[in-house]
C-alpha cells in the first residue's frame, strides 16, 4: 500500500522528461511571441524616439532614451506640437491641423455613410426577399461583395475625369462618396453576419405588437446588432483613414488628408528626421489608440466575415 | 431599373392589409415622371450648352448631379408611396444599389469609354477616339507586362504570410498568460497608414547609413546593407513590408476559425493518442481550410491593390522590378497625364483580376470538395 502511494507521489523519470519538456515548449511559446510583439512594436517605438533625436542621435543610431541620447522636442518643434511652440503661431501646424480635420471628417463620415447604407442593405437582404429584374436576393448580395474586388485604379482616373466635370475634384464630398463605396462590401459583408445572427422571431412579435417593419428594424433590431455595426464602422475608420490612392489623386489643396501630407514630405530630401519622425507619429497615433482601446471589436468585424 | 418585386420565401413574414387610394398612387407615379423629367430637361439642356447649341447652361456639370440625386430621392419616396408595405421593404436595398450603381457602374462605362481614346489631360485638344491603338501600345509596353509580373511574385507571397498568421494564431490561442496584451501587439500593424510605414520602416529603419535595420544587417556580416539595391531584394523588401502590415488580417480571421473549432475534436485526437503534429495536420488543419480559404482569398483580392508603399519606397524602382500595375498606371497618369492609355491598362487590369479570381474561386471550391471527400473515404 505504501509502496504504491510513494510511487504515485514519486516523481519518475519519465515525468522529469515530461516536465522539461513542458517547460521548454513552454520557453519557445513564450519566445515566439514576445519576438513577434517585438518585430511588431520596433517600428513604433522606433518612430517616437526617433521624433525626439536630433541630429547627432539619429547618425550614431541611438536606441534608448535617457541611456543612448538625451530626448528634445526638436521634431515636435518643427511641427508646432511641443510644449514651447503650442501656443505660439506656427504654419506647419495650422497646415497639419488642417490635414488632421479633412481626414478625421473624411473618414469618419464616409464611415457613417458606409455603416447606414450597409446595414439597412444587409438587414433587408437577411430578411426579404426582392427581385431587381434578373437579379434575387443572392445575386444582389454578390453584387455588393463583388465590388470588393474592383480595384481602385480601375475607378480612380474616371473619377478624375468626372470629378473635374462635376466641379467636385479636391473636395471632402468627393472623396467621402469613394470612400464610402471603397468600405460598403465590407460593411455589407460584416453586417449580413450579425444580422442572420438575430432570430427573427424577435421582429415577429415587434409586428404582431403593431409596429411596421422599419418600427421593428429600428426599435428592436437595431439595438441588438449595434456591437455588430460599431466593429464595421472601426474596421471602415482604419481603411478609410489609412487610404492614399484616391486621396493622392483626386485632393490638391483643399481636401488632402493626412497620408498624402505624410508622402508629400516624405517625397523631399531635404526633410530632417525628427520632424518626418513626428508627422509620421502623430498621423498614425489616432489609429493606435483606437486600435488599443477598441482592439475587441476590430476583431470582432473580422471574425465575422470570416467564421460563418 | 426594374422594380423590386416580393417573391416566395421571406424570413420575416408580415401579414399587411396595405389600403391604397388611387390618388396615392396616381402621386408616387407623378413624383417619379416629374423628377425623371427635371433630370432629362437638366440633362438635354447642359448637352446643348457644351455642344454650344444654346448659350443658357451651367458652369459645370454639378446641376446634373442634383438633378439626379433628386431623382434618386424620388425613386425611393414614389416606391412607398406607390406599392406601400412592399416599397418600404425595397427602401432597406435600394439606397445601397443606387450608390453603388451610380458611383461603379457609370464611371466604369465612362472609364471604358476613355480607355479608347487618346485623352491626355496636359495636352490642349480633349479626347479623340483612336480605336485600338492603345491597345497596341500596352502589348508592345514591357514596364506594363513586368508590373503583372511583379503582381504574381506579390501574389504568391501570401502564402508565406498565410504561415506566418497561421503560426502566429496557433501561438495566441495557446494557453498564455497576458494574452490580451499580445493581441493588441500583433494587431498594431494593420492600423497604421501604409504611407506612414513607408517611412517608418522603408525610408528610415532600412536607411543604409543609420536605420536601425542596416545596423543589424551589418552586425549580421551583410557589408553593405542597400535593401533596395537589387531588383530581387528590392522586391522582397516591399513583400516584407507589406506582408508587416497584413500579417495581422489574416492572423485575427484564423485566431476567430481557432476559437470557433470544437473543443471535443482535439480532444477526442489527443485520446486517440494523435501527436500533436498529427493532430494539427489531420484534425485542426482540416476543420481550419474554410476558415483560411476566406482568409487567403480575401487577402489576395487586397494584395491586388498593392500601390502604397511602392509608390512612396521605391515608386516602382529599380528598373520597375518592384512596380504593381496600381503603382505603374498612377505614375502613367502622374508623370504623363495620360488619362487614356492608363485608363485601358486599368480596365484590363479589372478583367484580368475577375477572371483571376473567379478561377480562383472555383478551383479552391473543387478542391475543399475533393479534399473532404477524401477525408471522408
Amino acid at each position: 500500500m505504501t509502496d504504491q502511494t510513494a510511487q504515485i507521489f514519486m516523481d519518475t523519470n519519465a515525468d522529469l522528461a515530461f516536465r522539461a519538456k513542458w517547460y521548454s515548449k513552454r520557453a519557445l511559446i513564450y519566445g515566439a511571441l514576445v519576438f513577434w510583439a517585438f518585430v511588431s512594436l520596433f517600428p513604433i517605438y522606433w518612430t517616437v524616439t526617433t521624433s525626439f533625436k536630433i541630429a547627432p542621435d539619429v547618425m550614431q543610431g541611438s536606441l534608448i532614451p535617457w541611456v543612448d541620447f538625451l530626448p528634445q522636442w526638436r521634431g515636435w518643434r518643427s511641427l508646432g506640437l511641443s510644449p514651447d511652440t503650442i501656443f505660439s503661431t506656427s504654419t506647419v501646424r495650422e497646415e497639419f491641423l488642417k490635414r488632421f480635420t479633412n481626414s478625421t471628417i473624411v473618414s469618419l463620415s464616409a464611415s457613417l455613410l458606409a455603416v447606414v447604407l450597409g446595414s439597412l442593405a444587409a438587414y433587408g437582404l437577411s430578411r426579404f426577399s426582392y427581385r431587381f429584374g434578373f437579379m434575387k436576393n443572392s445575386d444582389i448580395s454578390f453584387f455588393f461583395l463583388s465590388q470588393l474586388i474592383l480595384p481602385p485604379v480601375a475607378l480612380a482616373l474616371p473619377f478624375l475625369v468626372l470629378y473635374k466635370e462635376l466641379d467636385l475634384l479636391d473636395s471632402r464630398i468627393g472623396i467621402i462618396l469613394l470612400y464610402t463605396l471603397m468600405v460598403l462590401p465590407l460593411v455589407v459583408w460584416i453586417m449580413r453576419d450579425q444580422f442572420r445572427a438575430i432570430p427573427v422571431e424577435l421582429e415577429e412579435a415587434a409586428l404582431v405588437d403593431g409596429l411596421s417593419v422599419w418600427g421593428a428594424f429600428l426599435q428592436i433590431v437595431l439595438p441588438i446588432a449595434l456591437p455588430g455595426m460599431v466593429a464595421a464602422f472601426i474596421l471602415a475608420l482604419v481603411l478609410t483613414w489609412n487610404e492614399y490612392f484616391f486621396a493622392a489623386l483626386l485632393t490638391s489643396t483643399d481636401a488632402k488628408t493626412l497620408p498624402v501630407m505624410v508622402a508629400s514630405q516624405t517625397g523631399s530630401q531635404g526633410i530632417n528626421w525628427w520632424s518626418m519622425a513626428a508627422l509620421s507619429g502623430a498621423a498614425i497615433a489616432p489609429l493606435v489608440v483606437i486600435g488599443i482601446v477598441l482592439e475587441r471589436y476590430i476583431i470582432k468585424g473580422l471574425a465575422a466575415g470570416a467564421v460563418k | 431599373m426594374a422594380v423590386p418585386g416580393q417573391s416566395e420565401g421571406d424570413q420575416l413574414h408580415t401579414v399587411v392589409s396595405d389600403h391604397m387610394s388611387p390618388s396615392r398612387i396616381l402621386a408616387g407615379r407623378a413624383l417619379l415622371w416629374l423628377a425623371a423629367l427635371q433630370l432629362l430637361v437638366v440633362l438635354i439642356v447642359q448637352v446643348l450648352h457644351k455642344l454650344e447649341a444654346i448659350s443658357i447652361g451651367f458652369v459645370n456639370w454639378r446641376p446634373l448631379l442634383y438633378a439626379y440625386v433628386f431623382w434618386a430621392i424620388a425613386l425611393c419616396v414614389s416606391q412607398v408611396l406607390v406599392r406601400g408595405e412592399q416599397g418600404k421593404r425595397a427602401l432597406f436595398v435600394l439606397p445601397a444599389v443606387l450608390f453603388v450603381v451610380s458611383m461603379v457602374v457609370f464611371p466604369l462605362l465612362f472609364g471604358l469609354y476613355i480607355s479608347f481614346t487618346d485623352w491626355n489631360l496636359s495636352s490642349p485638344t480633349g479626347p479623340k477616339f483612336n480605336g485600338l491603338a492603345n491597345f497596341r501600345q500596352m502589348s508592345g509596353d514591357p514596364f506594363y507586362w513586368n508590373a503583372l509580373k511583379n503582381m504574381v511574385y506579390y501574389v504568391l507571397a501570401v502564402t508565406v504570410e498565410y504561415t506566418i498568421a497561421f503560426g502566429l494564431a496557433l501561438l495566441l490561442n495557446a494557453q498564455v498568460r497576458a494574452r490580451k496584451f499580445f493581441r493588441v501587439a500583433f494587431l498594431l500593424p494593420l492600423m497604421l497608414s501604409p504611407v506612414a510605414v513607408s517611412w517608418m520602416v522603408g525610408k528610415s529603419m532600412m536607411e543604409v547609413r543609420f536605420g536601425p535595420l542596416a545596423n543589424l544587417g551589418r552586425l549580421l556580416g551583410w557589408d553593405n546593407p542597400s535593401f533596395f539595391g537589387t531588383p530581387e531584394l528590392a522586391r522582397m523588401t516591399i513583400m516584407l513590408m507589406d506582408a508587416w502590415t497584413f500579417i495581422p488580417f489574416m492572423m485575427v480571421m484564423i485566431l476567430a476559425g481557432l476559437q470557433a473549432l470544437p473543443k471535443e475534436v482535439q480532444e477526442a485526437a489527443k485520446i486517440d493518442g494523435a501527436t500533436p503534429w498529427q493532430g494539427f495536420w489531420q484534425v485542426t488543419f482540416p476543420l481550419m481550410l474554410p476558415v483560411s480559404i476566406t482568409a487567403i482569398v480575401i487577402r489576395i483580392i487586397f494584395k491586388l491593390k498593392l500601390a502604397d508603399i511602392i509608390i512612396n519606397v521605391t515608386s516602382g524602382g529599380p528598373g520597375g522590378a518592384t512596380d504593381s500595375v496600381t503603382s505603374f498606371i498612377f505614375r502613367e497618369y502622374r508623370d504623363r497625364s495620360n488619362v487614356g492609355y492608363g485608363t485601358l491598362l486599368a480596365m484590363v487590369y479589372l478583367v484580368l483580376i475577375i477572371i483571376f479570381v473567379t478561377t480562383l474561386l472555383k478551383v479552391v471550391n473543387r478542391w475543399t470538395r475533393q479534399f473532404h471527400q477524401e477525408g471522408a473515404g
